[in-house]
């Protein structure tokens, strides 16, 4: 049985690759390119699976928000993904690397009896992006 | 071929195990263990598996789908305390995972036929939290 619970963050970030010329960064990121940056409300999606344990619970929802809370949105909400993420320093904060930074992360500090098998994210409401754990 | 066919229905319900003392039901659930209850605007979502029908064009008749749904899902459980007034949740807490696995074993026996069986039921408490369940032990 799975279980997906959604937090939200929001953060600023430059799509831009130094080692291109400015002229192929704005061809390949558009506006994502502009040199101040710009933010987005995300919307993530973590699922976890296994059996529901003699509380009727396949994961302690408090247990998991504070991991989440701890792990994932204190270090992303209200930052800038370029300059304030170790994990993104030397990618481009796309969200697919934000994707897989986050999945990485939670990885790394996952202490949860049910298993972490996905990871989706929404930049905005018409952009998904969905990794599997 | 999925098919999911979506249904709503608000309830209330307590998340305490009787057996636990207050602090420690609180622990484990929250505030969802407030002893008077309180509810929640459940989405359901029910995916049915089979072949389109080659004279119909239909994996399922929709019109048979939500009857089985109101019939043994909605019609029992809108309005109602779940604790008080479903069973099996006088006697196991009805969380999302256990109204989840309940809705399941409501609809399976109707719904499974030669060319369709009930193939996963998605259960939204809240728009942040649902549980899949699809039979699994």
């Amino acid at each position: 049985m799975k279980l997906t619970r959604r937090y939200r963050f929001a953060a600023s970030h430059r799509l831009d690759v130094p080692a291109l010329s400015p002229e192929e960064n704005r061809r390949l990121f558009g506006k994502c390119n502009n040199p101040y940056g710009h933010g987005h409300d995300y919307v993530l999606d973590i699922t976890v699976e296994g059996a529901p344990d003699d509380s009727g619970q396949i994961v302690n929802r408090r247990e998991m928000d504070l991991l989440v809370g701890e792990k994932i949105l204190e270090r992303l909400d209200h930052r800038d993904l370029n300059k304030d993420v170790p994990e993104l320093e030397r990618v481009p904060p796309t969200t697919e690397n934000l994707a897989s930074a986050i999945r990485g992360m939670l990885e790394k500090a996952w202490t949860l009896p049910a298993r972490l098998v996905r990871v989706r994210i929404s930049e905005t409401e018409r952009n998904i992006f969905e990794l599997e754990a | 071929m999925y098919l999911t066919r979506k249904a709503e229905f608000s309830a209330s319900h307590v998340c305490a195990n009787p057996t636990l003392d207050e602090a420690e039901n609180r622990r484990i659930y929250g505030a969802a263990s407030n002893p008077n209850g309180h509810g929640h605007n459940y989405i359901v979502e029910v995916t049915v598996e089979g072949e389109a029908d080659p004279v119909t064009g239909m994996v399922f008749d929709l019109r048979e789908l939500k009857e089985i749904l109101n019939r043994e899902v909605i019609e029992p459980m809108d309005h109602r305390f779940l604790n008080r007034e479903v069973a099996p949740f006088d006697k196991i807490v009805p969380t999302t995972e256990n109204l989840a696995i309940e809705i399941w074993r409501r609809l399976r026996p109707s719904i499974d036929r030669e060319n369709a069986r009930l193939k996963n039921v998605r259960l939204y408490e809240t728009a942040d939290l649902f549980v899949d369940y699809g039979g699994e032990a």
